[in-house]
This record gives structure tokens, sequence and C-alpha cells, in this order.
């Protein structure tokens, strides 16, 4: 026996048949790849979501879907009106017992979410400014890293908020926000969020807002008369639509700021100790709802390894079918090539050859299809650090 | 250097074969074997190389009894010591003029030096040497012919077994194929038994045999 020149033969046939041996080493590397790319990407957005959920102690929101609630503090979903007010993560940092961290995750810019907060958030999550300066004063806003990517916007630019509804002309009207500073990557949904202060999120919101000063001699001609002794403007009062030096002091709030809404909170509690205490606390609150990230994303993980099962046993099953067909398509191949191999008998080709010359071919098809399988492998794996976890929050 | 004796074969559906009583080759020999179709022309060939196994009787051929070795070494002697030329020339389609005529070397002991330069020299004396790096599926019928006689003598065997070779061939290229494998042959001694119909052919041969008269 000849092994050399056996697995010459076999790979001069399978290199001089390229397209049919491409289109068999394709069509298995894919059904095989399938079910380990499934395996990635769920795995790697397990990971991702759950090293998210395991950096955040404890989230406040309102009472409801707790799943909902945990997208929208780790995530950025939006938490539309699901929101409580402002006072109630007040009473929290007032008991002495954590640090609380407001989130307003409402509006959007762009396609990306405008996320509401404080500094102390920055600091919370290991966000370090890479271009620019971070958030000092009203309409200022911060970008992700991956935002500012994917827009091309830099420090020096500005971007409007997004109308929640384009045709409700008594809504909320686009708000211009100077970018002051784009933030370092840090590979979580942070590189995909637009940031502004918790007071200019409210101002997206309409909550606060601007308009020439009535009081002045100028606008004397703006202002109606009152029954109840109030000023009320006219419509042509100027409203602004974005913060600038000479308008800033022009903005204002209207109410208790206490009852502005925020969607969640980060609760830091000070130990664990207090952290029970918390969640003892709040655990039957009718305004408040507490949790914890980690747990809620544990039930979510459970129904999603099932489904995970269930598909990759399905993928599973293809391949196996498939791998059927392709043994078929050898058989086949080898039966049409009967005549091939009884010359090659003929001349005196021993059978140990010339079964290694056909076991080279399915090797050949097979380390191609293997190739092929692993590469998919690793595109998943670039996938799921890249999109994965954005795509599988919605 | 080719002794058969009490030769008899049966295909396996029980039909019945053929009986050599006996006949002998002599060294360097060309023998030119005809005889009507489906006379048992080609089952000779192929049971004096030993792809078949006659039922009884003895081939002998360079002091090697053929029927009394395995399988496995008939097919190992064949690939080293018999060249085949088949009707249908029985090319490697995939594989060019160089790598079919280089494929017995290859498959077999393994290529030595000079083995290609042999190859060469037998390709270009049978005007296939231009189309060395052609693949077989390329060539016309009579390239091909041409490059299965130059992959039976590549090896240098000892013993030639061509079966109808040059059917499709102009009267030219014919006769220039058969004179090389007589020339190669007798340059070392090498038996050749060559199957034909064709009348012209018949004086370049040491003896002409017709398979009537030698079986039973």
């Amino acid at each position: 026996m000849n092994p050399l020149g056996a697995i010459d033969l076999a790979w001069r046939y399978v290199s001089r048949h390229r397209a049919q041996s491409f289109l068999l080493a394709g069509a298995l590397g894919i059904v095989a790849a399938l079910p380990m790319m499934v395996r990635v990407l769920v795995s790697a957005a397990q990971e991702q979501l759950r090293a998210r959920a395991v950096a955040t102690p404890l989230v406040v929101g309102q009472p409801g879907s707790a799943t909902d609630l945990m997208l929208t503090a780790l995530h950025f979903r939006s938490g539309g009106d699901k929101s409580i007010p402002l006072r109630l993560c007040d009473e929290v940092s007032d008991s002495g017992l954590a640090e609380v961290i407001p989130l307003h995750v409402r509006f959007n810019a762009q396609g990306a979410p405008i996320i509401g907060t404080e500094l102390e958030y920055f600091e919370f999550r290991g966000l370090t400014i890479a271009q620019g300066r971070m958030l000092t004063r009203l309409g200022d806003c911060v970008l992700g890293a991956g935002v500012a990517r994917k827009k091309g916007l830099q420090p020096g630019g500005a971007i409007f908020s997004s109308p929640e509804q384009v045709f409700d002309l008594a809504g909320v009207y686009p708000l211009k926000m100077r970018i002051v500073g784009v933030l370092a990557p840090s590979g979580t949904p942070d590189d995909d969020a637009f940031f502004v202060d918790l007071k200019t999120s409210w101002l997206v919101q309409g909550i606060a807002h601007g308009h020439d000063d009535l009081a002045k001699p100028e606008q004397s001609a703006n202002v109606l008369p009152s029954a109840d002794g109030g000023v009320v403007g006219s419509a042509a009062v100027r409203m602004f639509s974005e913060v600038t030096d000479k308008n800033e002091d022009g903005f204002h709030f209207h109410g208790d700021e206490g009852e502005f809404p925020v969607h969640a909170a980060i609760v830091i509690p000070s130990d664990r100790k207090a952290e029970a205490i918390l969640v003892g606390r709040y655990q039957k609150s009718k305004e408040l709802q507490i949790l914890r990230p980690v747990d809620v994303l544990e039930v979510l993980l459970g129904a999603l390894f099932q489904i995970e099962k269930l598909v990759v046993g399905a993928l599973a099953l293809v391949a196996l079918a498939a791998g059927l067909v392709v043994a078929l398509v050898f058989a086949l191949s080898f039966r049409l090539r009967q005549r091939e191999f009884a010359t090659l008998a003929e001349i005196g080709v021993g059978r140990g050859t010339l079964w290694l010359a056909k076991m080279a071919e399915v090797v050949f098809i097979g380390a191609g299809a293997a190739i092929i399988a692993f590469s998919g492998r690793e595109i998943a794996v670039v996938m799921a650090r890249s999109i994965l976890v954005k795509g599988f929050i919605g | 250097m080719l002794t058969i004796r009490d030769l008899d074969f049966s295909y396996p559906n029980g039909e019945s074969g053929l009986a050599v009583p006996q006949w002998d080759v002599a060294n360097g020999e060309a023998v030119a074997l005809v005889g009507p179709s489906g006379a048992g022309k080609t089952t000779l060939l192929k049971l004096i190389c030993g792809i078949h196994q006659p039922s009884g009787g003895t081939i002998e051929c360079v002091g090697v009894t053929v029927t009394a070795l395995s399988d496995p070494e008939r097919r190992a002697w064949r690939l080293r010591k018999v060249g085949v030329v088949f009707q249908d020339f029985a090319l490697m389609d995939y594989l060019t003029v160089r790598e079919n005529l280089l494929l017995p070397l290859r498959l077999g002991a393994g290529a030595r030096a000079g083995e290609e330069g042999h190859a060469r020299t037998l390709a270009d004396q049978l005007e296939v040497s231009r189309y060395w790096n052609k693949l077989a599926s390329e060539l016309s019928q009579g390239e091909r012919q041409r490059v299965a006689i130059a992959r039976a003598l590549v090896h240098r065997p000892v013993l030639v077994l061509a079966d109808e070779p040059t059917a499709s061939r102009d009267a030219t290229r014919k006769s220039q194929a058969v004179r090389l494998m007589l020339e190669e042959c007798r340059s070392r001694q090498a038996g050749l038994v060559m199957v034909t119909h064709d009348p012209e052919l018949l004086p370049l041969f040491d003896r002409v045999v017709s398979l009537e008269d030698i079986v039973s």
C-alpha cells in the first residue's frame, strides 16, 4: 500500500472538482456550524447579560414586570410611561442604606436611547471620557463609544431628541443637545446610548422648558390678560429648542421636582445587611418594586436555556440528516466512479490503497466542512461581541 | 517467460469460459493474439495478469506462478511487473497527462529518481509531451490512446498486455504506437501480448496466434 499516493490521488480529485467539493463541504459546514453558532451566541448573550446583572446589585422602579424593569435599568429598553417619582428614589437614598442613581429611559435620538442620569452613574459603571469632557450643564450630552462611531458624532456636534409620535402636534418637541464628550468603549449597552443630565431628560420630556422672559419690557406685547392675576403668554412667545449660554436662565421647571419621573434607579447598598433590609422593606410596597437583577435574569435565562436546547437539538437533527445525505452523495459518487476504481484495481492498485483514496476524499471534504463550520463559529464569536445583546434585548 | 498449463476458467455465473491446455511466450517475444469477438481474448489477458483467477491450471510469468498468488500479491505483482493497455484507455480524466503516466509509480512502490524523465521520453516518443500538463479530459481519443500506451510502459514492465489499443487510430500513428511498444519490450526483453483485429499490424509481431488454436 502506498498511503501518500492514495492521499495525493484523492487530493487531486477533490481539488480538480473544486465547485462540487466546495458545495459539498459548504453544505456540511453550514449545518455543522449552526448548532455551534447558536451555542456561542446564546452563551455570549448569557455571559454579557449576567455580567451586567451581577454588576448591578439592586434596581427599583414601578411595580409590574420585573423583567421589563431589569431591561430598562440595565439595557436601556424604553420604560415608556412606567415611571416612579424621584422622591421615592430620594426616600431610599435618605434611608442611609444605599446610594441611588436614578435613570430616565424614555426618549431616543437617531435610534439610540437618551439616558438621563447623574454623574455617579459613570463612576458606578467605570465609564471614562475618551474625548471631550463630562456633562457640566443643562443641554450637554455625552455619547457612548459605539453610537459615536456608528453615527459619526463627536464633541462640538449636536443631536436632536426624536419626538415620540410624529403626528402628535401637542407632544414633546425635539431638543437640540450639545455633544460635549465621548465615552471610552466598555463593551456594554452604555456604548450605544446618549447620556444627559437627569434635568436635561426632563427638558426633553417637556416637563421643563425655556422661553422669552415675559417680565422683560420688550415682551409686554406677548402678555395676555389673565383673570387670576398670573402671567399668560401669547402664541408669539418664543419657545427655546436648544439650551445656549444666552437662554440658559430662561429654562425652568414647573411643579415639584420630587414628582418628576424616573423609569428606574440603580440602588447600591452599603453592605449585605443593608441590601437585605431594603429588599425586605420594599418587597410589598405598592409604589415601588425592588429587585436583584441577577435573580430576574436567572429566571429569564432558564427559559432561554430551554429554548436553546430545543433549537440546538433541532439543528443537530438537521446536521445529522445533512450528514446522511452527504454520505449518500459519497456513496453515489463512488458508484458512478466504479469504472475508475476498477481500472485502478486492474493496473494493480491494492484494495487498501483504493479504500484509503476514498477515505481521504471524505476526510478532505470533512476538513473543508470543519473549516467552514469553525469559521462560522468564529463569526458568531465576533457577532456576539458586537451586536448580540443589543439584538437580543431589542 | 510466460507459461500456461491446463488453464481452465469459468465465469462466476457458471457460463463456460476458457480452457487453454498449453501456451508459451518466449522472453522478449511479441505476440499478436487474434480471434473472433467474444472468443475470450480479453479474458485470457485478464487471466495472464491475475485480474481473473482460473478454476484450474497454472500461469507462470518470469519465474512467478501467478495462479499461486493471493489477490493482494497478484495486484502488487501486476502493478510492478505488468503494463496493461485497456480497450477504453481508462485514463483518469481529472489527472494531467503527467499524473496519468506516473500513476502506476505513485500508487505502487513510489516514483524513483529518473522515472519522470523516462515518462517524459515516452511522452515525447508518442507525441503527447506537449499535453504534459493538460487534463486527460481535454485530450482527443487518439491522444488518450497514446497516453494509455505510455502509462503501460512507464514502470518498465516485464510483460505488456494490450487489448486492441490501436482500434481507433490512423494508420501512421497506430503503427508508430505499436512500433514503440515493440521497441520498448524488445530493448528490455519484455514480453508483449496484444489483442488486435488489424491485419496491417500483424507483420510487426514475432508471432501471430489465433485464440482458436490454443483453446481446447
